[in-house]
């Protein structure tokens, strides 16, 4: 089976960590998996996302036109990305700074205010976390518990003591389910 | 908006039209743009408009093309010179200019700076030091101090295997081509209102014909340098006017004379 | 070894350290400045030599000093630095002293941009720089791939008295995998009967030169390194095969190309469309052979690259209107989707394109219907 997942979103708001602590999880798991961040221009106007695909089999493609998963972190990724999911895919919305609902029906839509919650866990910077945790807790490819289990073995020491916070961020971010497709 | 206050109101600050409209892709608070800024100005108050020809290099100001409402060609890395020298030597009549980051002239460009000023060519090079390679994301320039802290000097420069940094203005003004080499800095609005004075007799040097001119500006890279704007200024003048001392390096004896 | 989750830029970097790299000179260019500052930090700490060089026309003579000692020797850029290191590298195949040289290619020409593609393939296949030379060209598709060839690319060099290149796109460069890095070689201790190291013990001197003033000389050095090179074609031609046992048509590309292709033939598969995939490894020596093989067995082939079509001329030389051959590119810095690659194959099977004509022509007229 394979996932092919992007994030997207400002500079900034963590997108590129999120999916490398979902590479490290799913390398952890024995799956095979590729991260590639946008690059280049784009970079300086201030947009990131970067594309996960996780697999059990050797990855072809590490980009994808038509993705499984999106989490949209701002309201240029929405515009950009819903209407690329594949039908019966998962779009997980941060709805803290987008004020548009989604508008296609063949997809799985999660909402999660994931600014408030970030903060009420009490640090912004963990809204990437709040998102990642909702996506993976609606998909089959990982168990939540492999979330933490990276950030335990990946992070850096200097940064162990976050991981409480971050863990948090992750469990709160999994009690979004995403409704059936319409 | 009523008329008293209209009336009140009086422009004290405008872009010169030489300065293309539009939003700029400097990080916010850089120098570079200080320093297009006061060429605009000088280029228009100096009527040059129509006759002048810019040659981008390659660095963050890659782009230069972009902003300044005269005609513009850009060259490889390091290359500007060559390529400014191949625009004057066929369009004698036209003022050309080079703009050049401190990696571009000093790094991978100095054989090609050299040999212009060595000439005597008839250009204006604007030197942006900034100490270190902007566009690429922060790498040790020759022109980074010792022990500067970069992405490719990360316990800081070590000149026992980087070597020392390059004064390129002290070095190029030993060369009998060049005729006008100051160095000035773009730190505060003291120093920015003597760096145009010393562009706009750069811009007149040329247009006598009396050779090679090079106006280098110290300039700060808040990104890379990993500071706020603020504190970047207060870095360039504590730790590189030292090492880089604003001044007039070769004055042609005739340029002397010019009155600006 | 555990698999670690690297960066391409940076797994080929530490996989060069663990296969003796003495000493390394670069110069920053996107999208390969992180090898560069990766070994910056790395290579001090092994107690080898690392310089960022004032240019790439610096640091390939910074290499080719290095290369004459015998030591492991490495720099690394990206298409326009390329360009500039061609004269060395002219140089340093007629000197016949080993190097390795990774190139990290963006898109071109000229400045171009920083995205990744693989126009640099006739600058590093078919020569580039003067004079009769062949290198070694290996085109990994994935991270480990990259490693693996990286310390390979070392051998080869040695080996063959070679310049050995790791071509990779700006993609792969940037893009993080799992994979396992190799145990670290130790630096070597013999060097080679040509090295030169100064002439210790009153041996008789030695000097390293690629000037052969007398023809005959000049003539009898190109056949001395053509043999050499004819051992590379016979011994060092790599590629790796997917569903292709009982393929009726093939699709083919190096490095990033086949592995987005990778995705197209599967889907293909799914819809049960009997192709299959040729990625080559070694782009140079090419595998001429296999491909020519193939021609005469498959109903069609479909040539897939981040260019206009350069490899595609290697294909046709070998297919030699045998079967028919289609080509699809993308170029400056777009990298082809998985779903574009699927219409291509679709499209081959259907129309079956008759042999004859020129396969960039028909891409480019569609190219241009659909611009
Ligand atoms: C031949 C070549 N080598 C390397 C590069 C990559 N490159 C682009 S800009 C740059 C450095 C620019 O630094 P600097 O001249 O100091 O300008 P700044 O960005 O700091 O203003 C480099 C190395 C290139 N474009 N061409
Ligand atoms: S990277 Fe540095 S030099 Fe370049 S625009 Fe940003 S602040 Fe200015
Ligand atoms: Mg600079």
């Amino acid at each position: 089976m394979q996932t092919d997942i992007i994030i997207s979103g400002f500079g900034g708001q963590g997108v590129l960590f999120a999916g490398q602590l979902l590479s490290y999880a799913a390398m952890d798991e024995g799956k095979n998996v590729t991260w590639i961040p946008s690059y280049g221009p784009e970079m300086r106007g201030g947009t990131a996302n970067c594309t996960v695909v996780v697999s059990d089999e050797e990855i072809g493609s590490p980009m994808v036109r038509f993705p499984d998963a999106v989490i949209v972190m701002n309201l240029p990724s929405l515009d950009k990305y819903e209407s690329l999911v594949k039908p019966g895919g998962l779009l997980v919305i941060n709805t803290s700074i987008i004020d548009r609902k989604a508008t296609r029906t063949d997809i799985r839509v999660v909402e999660v205010p994931a600014n408030e919650i970030a903060e009420e866990i009490g640090d912004r910077r963990l809204t990437n976390m709040v998102l990642l945790g909702c996506l993976v807790s609606n998909l089959p490819i990982l168990p939540l518990a492999a979330i933490s289990k990276a950030l335990k073995e990946h992070l850096p020491a200097r940064h162990q003591k976050l991981i409480p916070a971050n863990m948090q961020a992750i469990e709160k971010g999994a009690s979004f389910q995403a409704a059936p497709v319409r | 908006m009523n008329t008293l206050e209209q009336d009140l109101e009086k422009l004290v600050y405008e872009r010169p039209d030489t300065l293309v409209e539009t939003t700029t892709h400097y990080c916010p608070g850089c120098t570079h743009g200080v320093a297009h800024r006061l060429i605009a100005e000088v280029i228009e108050e100096m009527g040059l408009r129509d006759r002048t020809i810019g040659v981008a290099s390659v660095g963050c100001s890659v782009f230069a093309y972009n902003y300044f409402d005269f005609d513009f060609v850009q060259a490889p890395h390091g290359r500007a010179p060559a390529m400014a020298t191949g625009v004057k030597r066929t369009l004698p009549d036209r003022v050309v200019l080079t703009y050049q980051g401190d990696g571009d002239l000093a790094s991978i460009g100095m054989g090609e700076i050299v040999h212009a000023a060595a000439r005597g060519e008839n250009i204006t090079v604007v030197f942006l030091n900034n100490a270190n390679y902007g566009m690429t994301g922060g790498q040790m320039a020759p022109t980074t101090l010792p022990g500067q802290k970069t992405s490719t000097s990360p316990s800081g420069r070590d000149v026992e295997t980087a070597g020392f940094p390059i004064r390129a203005s002290e070095m190029l003004s030993t060369l009998d081509g060049s005729s006008y080499v100051v160095r000035r800095s773009l730190h505060d609005p003291k120093s920015i209102r003597l760096a145009k004075k010393a562009l706009r007799t750069a811009f007149e040097v040329q247009i006598r014909g009396l050779g090679f001119s090079m106006v280098e500006l110290l300039s700060i890279c808040p990104t890379n340098w990993g500071m706020t704007p603020v504190d970047s200024l207060h870095w360039l003048e504590s730790n590189m006017l030292p090492y880089y001392p604003v001044g007039d390096y070769k004055i042609n004896p005739i340029v002397a004379e010019i009155k600006i | 070894m555990a698999r670690e989750l690297l960066k391409g830029n940076v797994a080929i970097a530490e996989a060069a350290i663990r296969a003796g790299l003495t000493s390394y000179f670069g110069y920053p260019i996107t999208p390969q400045t992180e090898l560069l500052e990766y070994l910056s930090a790395r290579m001090p700490e092994e107690g080898r030599a690392f310089v960022q060089a004032e240019s790439e026309l610096g640091a390939i003579n910074m290499v080719y000093g290095a290369a004459c000692t015998g030591a492991r020797v490495m720099t690394s850029s990206s298409s326009p630095g390329i360009s500039l290191m061609l004269e060395g590298l002219s140089y340093i195949a007629g000197t016949e002293v080993p190097m390795v040289l990774v190139d990290v290619m963006r898109g071109g020409p000229g400045l171009g941009n920083i995205a990744p593609a693989q126009s640099d393939y006739n600058q590093i296949v078919h020569g580039g720089g003067h004079g009769d030379y062949h290198v070694i060209a290996l085109a990994p598709a994935n991270v480990q791939e990259a490693i693996d060839m990286t310390v390979l690319a070392f051998d080869l060099a040695e080996k063959y008295r070679s310049i050995a290149v790791v071509l990779i796109d700006g993609s792969l460069g940037q893009m993080m995998e799992p994979a396992e890095l190799p145990p670290f070689k130790p630096l070597a201790t013999q060097f080679p009967e040509w090295a030169v190291r100064g002439a210790e013990g009153g041996r008789e001197r030695r000097f390293l030169s690629s000037i052969y003033l007398s023809p005959p000389e000049e003539e009898k050095a190109n056949l001395r390194m053509l043999r050499r090179w004819k051992d590379v074609e016979a011994n060092e031609i790599r590629y790796k095969e997917y569903f292709m046992e009982d393929a009726k048509y093939v699709v083919t590309g190096f490095g990033s190309s086949g592995r987005v292709a990778l995705s197209a033939v599967r889907a293909a598969r799914a819809e049960g469309i009997p192709v299959g995939l040729l990625r080559p490894i070694t782009v140079s020596p090419f595998p001429y052979k296999v491909y020519e093989e193939l021609s005469k067995k498959v109903d069609g082939m479909l040539v897939v690259e981040m260019n206009t079509g350069q490899m595609l001329e290697d294909v046709l030389k070998a297919a030699q209107g045998r079967t028919p051959v289609e080509f699809y590119g993308r170029v400056g810095g777009i990298v082809p989707l998985p779903d574009e690659i699927l219409t291509e194959i679709h499209r081959l099977v259907e129309e079956k394109p008759a042999v004859g004509g020129h396969p960039r022509d028909r891409w480019m007229d569609r190219m241009i219907k659909m611009n």
